[in-house]
């Protein structure tokens, strides 16, 4: 249970690899200028986050089963860590189990059959 | 960011301040919050409990915090003693500089008590406080032959402790007329006394130290007692006491206690309100405690209310309410627990003890006139400790005589344990506790553990939960729903029906046909489990990997730090020599930790996952296969050598167990299967603590189901008697694939049996006597298992698109530089990461 202490300094846009290299439902891991960037194709989206997982320290989250959850009648995408099963919303990054703490998360898109991430513009 | 950030200062680094940097930081990260820890002593801080083991061979790593990691949570060490502290203008001078603070928190800890004898101070006398201290002592031992600790307390004997692992002849001195006057009574005293004098240990009660002796050199030569008598020592620890450190917070005008200490509320606040203390130095409703749970509960309280005054944290405020000083401990490899009432004081209770002079157990509880345990003393024995002290706190009234608490339990005995049982020893939630959260609106455990705590820990009482949660949502009359989660609504056993009778094969189908969005962690594995149980089709195929928990996906068990276990299969615990110089050689070649299995097998750990495929190729040529240790299924099967080898041995139990364990191979199951079988009664498998185990007799094998170690212990019971080896297989086939169908998620066999109407009567009914007329199926389903296994390793180190998944990163061949080892008993470990974890309660056990 540690808030976030590591700074993630932005990442350019990058090829990632091809969309048909990520099974569907599943995650894969980036590394991008130093940073290991978790990116999962989700319910016909693409989504990226920090690999690291705060509650435990390790680089993990890519490896983390994804799914869906319902809160207040609104349904979103989330996955959750293979260690302890914390979740995080995968467009925002916050934990479900406790709000202080987040993940960070990046942009994506798919050009071409293949896959790009970066920082938020 | 204009607004300036408080500035909270920590004087003293022992494990409470320590646990108060990890307790701030939880709440509040450093652009929150600048931190200064003041750490006189050169280490910072480490595990001042269990001191004595920094003269074991090899030596542990005591340290609970480094600078690197104290770097990195933004955690400022200033290294030196603090001199002064000034309240008005909120400064602290230390090592030639002056620190401004908005919050300062006192954690000075104690220092050792010293008695004012002559001589105290020659060459040859210590005190036992600090890794220093254990330095200095060590080095004095080299020229000594033997040593004396004053004080035959708690820390005495941990000292003598110490000195007998320096091969020193040690002896222990201690004033009152037994050891560790302040938890035992004399009973108790003695019991420990003959157990350490058995140890080679000299043990001197009821003696007075006049003045320790001294050499023309001024030298220790020994100790002078009151009444003439005299005892040779080269070398004396004091060991008498502590007496809290409050001489800075004094000297700044801070109240302190008259026999010393810091005064606190129950926020853990000195006499200004912007001062805190915590842990030994600390005065609290006229006591001072000297262990270090109580101490972690102060940093917990003095850190929230902290972070409150600072505008950083809008919870209630904390309170400290004093602590249970019940203890448990090993001294010296004796344990020895003590809690409640211990010596019987309340006025009319009544002392029920035991004492064994052989085996040098004490035990004794003492009993309210109303039939309450008030508390007891146990000496040489402590396995009743846990269930003794939930008697006590919760006052239970008896329903059973209280000698029969402290016999030894007669086999099969019950146990008497309290009405609001402990369910989570991590966060020490109660029953009570639960079912007043559950009362309140709690349906899920997602919710029990948000307002209790309960199962935020090491989560083992989760299960716990979930079975009070729908026990007690019955009771309250409310729909009990076993739904596997909010995507399906369905219990695992109904969406297992589903599945086989309508054939699905895929996820995909299951979640048109009976769910809803887009899954989860509950429902993949789920559905995943009961798609390979049924079909046995490879589970990291395309189809059915995003099912799976990364255990299977990777086909190895996760460890902490990201990296994976590697488990070959070792059938019965049977290896030929050649087998163990080949997994001996994959373990150097890959540089992986080894560890010897309670299962019979060996664990090679630390494999990065992209080493996964190529130690398997050189494993499967070496001629192993997947051991499953990854997967709810057949993990092993134990077996001892049987009649083969044995004098005492019946049957060939190696050979069954080899048998058992290779037809059972890959069995996918709501949770993990083990298995043991032994060959006559004396049952070295330990094979009735298992999922199913198998006894020899003098005609056959008897099979008993159920059993269980873990988290709820639980002897297998008897299915059946003498039987063929051929009639134990068509038992547990039926056995297996019984509880397969019908058992819940994550559910094993012990709670499945209990769970189940009519129990073992009813299981008997369904797989012997066929009363609902699924033999033949579940026959048929075991022998599609059996027909179509194979080794999944051998399957995905020959598929390219399965190895792909391996890698560590899908852009580049680097590896994971968040993976660090320290080098430990001369192999890896992970290193201790940089960042904060809770850590577990040190100082009771």
């Amino acid at each position: 249970m540690t808030t976030a202490l590591t700074i993630h300094p932005p990442i350019p846009w990058t090829r990632v690899c091809a969309l048909e290299d990520i099974l569907p439902g599943t995650g894969v891991c980036a590394l991008i200028q130093g940073q290991q960037v978790a990116v999962f194709r989700v319910g016909g989206r693409v989504y990226a986050t920090g690999n690291r997982d705060p509650y435990t320290g390790a680089n993990v989250l890519s490896r983390g089963l994804t799914g869906s959850y319902t809160a207040g009648g609104v349904t979103r995408v989330k996955v959750a860590s293979p260690l302890l099963k914390h979740a995080f919303d995968l467009e925002s990054g916050l934990s479900l189990d406790d709000p202080r703490v987040s993940v960070p998360v990046y942009a994506t898109r798919t050009e071409g059959g293949d896959v790009w991430t970066g920082s938020p513009a | 960011m204009s607004i300036p950030i408080p500035h909270l200062v920590i004087v003293g680094n022992g494990m409470v301040g320590h646990r108060l940097t990890e307790q701030l930081r939880q709440h509040a990260g450093p652009d929150a919050l600048r931190l200064t820890v003041i750490s006189e002593e050169r280490r910072l801080a480490y595990d001042r409990v269990h001191l004595s083991s920094h003269f074991d061979d090899p030596r542990p790593d005591l340290s609970l915090a480094t600078e690197g990691g104290y770097r990195e949570a933004g955690v400022a060490v200033v290294q030196g003693r603090a001199d002064a502290v000034n309240l008005t203008e909120k400064t602290v001078q230390v090592a030639g500089q002056t620190l401004a603070y908005d919050a300062l928190v006192f954690a000075t800890g104690s220092f050792p008590f010293v008695p004012p004898v002559s001589g105290k101070d020659a060459r040859g006398c210590f005190v036992y406080r600090t890794l220093d201290d254990l330095d200095a002592i060590r080095d004095a031992a080299r020229g000594a032959r033997s040593g004396a600790v004053i004080g035959g307390g708690l820390l005495g004997l941990e000292a003598a402790g110490a000195l007998r692992k320096l091969g020193l002849d040690t002896h222990v001195v201690e004033f009152a007329p037994h050891l560790m006057p302040a938890q035992l009574d004399a009973e108790g005293g003695s019991a420990l006394r003959r157990t350490i004098e058995g140890m080679g240990i000299g043990v001197h009660v009821g003696r007075s130290t006049q003045q320790v002796s001294v050499d023309r050199d001024g030298r220790v030569t020994g100790l002078d007692f009151e009444g003439g008598t005299r005892l040779d020592a080269d070398l004396v620890v004091f060991s008498a006491g502590i007496r809290p450190r409050d001489d800075l917070a004094r000297a700044a005008g801070l109240s302190v206690g008259e026999r010393g200490g810091i005064l606190i509320d129950d926020a853990c606040r000195t006499s200004d309100p912007h001062v805190y203390a915590v842990g030994e130095c600390a005065l609290y409703d006229g006591r001072v405690y000297g262990l270090v749970a109580p101490g972690y509960q102060m940093a917990k309280v003095a850190a929230v209310n902290a972070l409150r005054d600072l505008g950083l944290l809008d919870t209630p405020p904390a309170h400290f309410r004093g602590a249970d000083l019940s203890t448990k401990l090993k001294l010296l490899g004796v344990e020895v627990g003590s809690f409640g009432d211990a010596k019987g004081v309340t006025p009319g209770a009544r002392s029920v003890s035991l004492s064994d002079n052989v085996r040098g157990t004490y035990s004794k509880v003492v009993v309210s006139e109303d039939g309450r345990v008030l508390g007891g003393l146990l000496v040489g024995d402590t396995a009743r400790y846990a269930d003794l002290l939930d008697l006590t706190m919760t006052g239970t009234p008896l329903s059973v005589p209280p000698e029969t608490l402290i016999v030894p339990p007669l086999p099969g005995g019950a146990v008497m344990t309290s009405a609001d049982a402990l369910l989570c020893s991590c966060e020490n939630v109660r029953e009570s506790a639960l079912c007043a959260a559950i009362a309140e609106g709690a349906r899920d455990v997602a919710s029990l553990k948000k307002c209790t705590g309960a199962g935020t820990g090491c989560g083992g009482c989760v299960p716990s939960l979930h079975g009070l949660l729908q026990t007690e949502l019955r009771r309250l009359g409310e729909t009990v729903t076993n739904h596997l989660c909010e995507h399906y609504p369905y219990s695992r056993q109904e969406l297992f029906d589903l599945i086989r009778v309508r054939g699905h094969a895929t996820w995909d189908e299951v979640l048109a046909a009976h769910g809803s969005g887009l899954g989860c962690e509950i429902c993949k594995p789920a559905v995943g489990s009961i798609l390979a149980s049924l079909h046995n089709e490879l589970v990291v195929a395309p189809q059915h990997a995003p099912l799976q928990d990364t255990n299977d996906a990777f086909l190895a068990n996760i460890q902490k730090n990201g990296t994976y276990s590697v488990m070959p299969r070792v059938p019965g615990g049977e290896i030929t020599a050649e087998g163990l110089i080949a997994i001996g050689a994959v373990a150097k070649r890959y540089g992986l930790y080894c560890k010897i299995t309670g299962g019979q097998r060996i664990d090679l750990l630390g494999a990065h996952r992209d080493d996964l495929p190529a130690i398997w190729e050189d494993l499967i040529a070496a001629g192993f296969e997947s051991g499953h240790a990854y997967g709810k299924s057949l993990r092993t099967v134990k077996s001892c050598v049987g009649s083969t080898w044995c004098r005492y041995g019946v049957q060939d139990s190696t050979s069954l167990a080899v048998r058992l364990e290779l037809r059972y191979r890959g069995l996918r199951s709501p949770h993990k299967l083990k298995s043991g079988v032994s060959g006559c009664t004396r049952e070295c498998a330990e094979a009735r603590s298992k999922d199913f185990g198998i006894i020899a007799t003098e005609r056959g094998w008897n099979v008993y189901v159920g059993g269980n170690g873990g988290v709820t212990p639980k002897h297998a019971l008897l299915l059946a008697s003498d039987l063929s080896e051929d009639e134990v297989i068509t038992l547990l086939d039926r056995y297996l694939m019984f509880y397969v169908r019908t058992a819940d998620r994550l559910q094993r066999t012990s709670t499945w049996l209990e769970n189940l109407d009519g129990g073992l009567e009813y299981l008997r009914s369904v797989i012997i006597d066929d009363r609902l007329g699924i033999c033949a199926e579940l026959d048929a389903e075991m022998a599609r298992h059996i027909g179509t296994y194979r080794d999944e390793w051998a399957a995905a180190v020959s598929d390219p698109a399965i190895r792909a998944r391996f890698r560590t990163f899908v852009n580049t061949d680097a590896r994971d530089d968040g993976v660090q080892w320290v080098d430990e008993r001369g192999q890896i470990r992970p290193a201790d990461h940089p960042h904060f974890y809770p850590l577990p309660m040190l100082g009771g056990d």
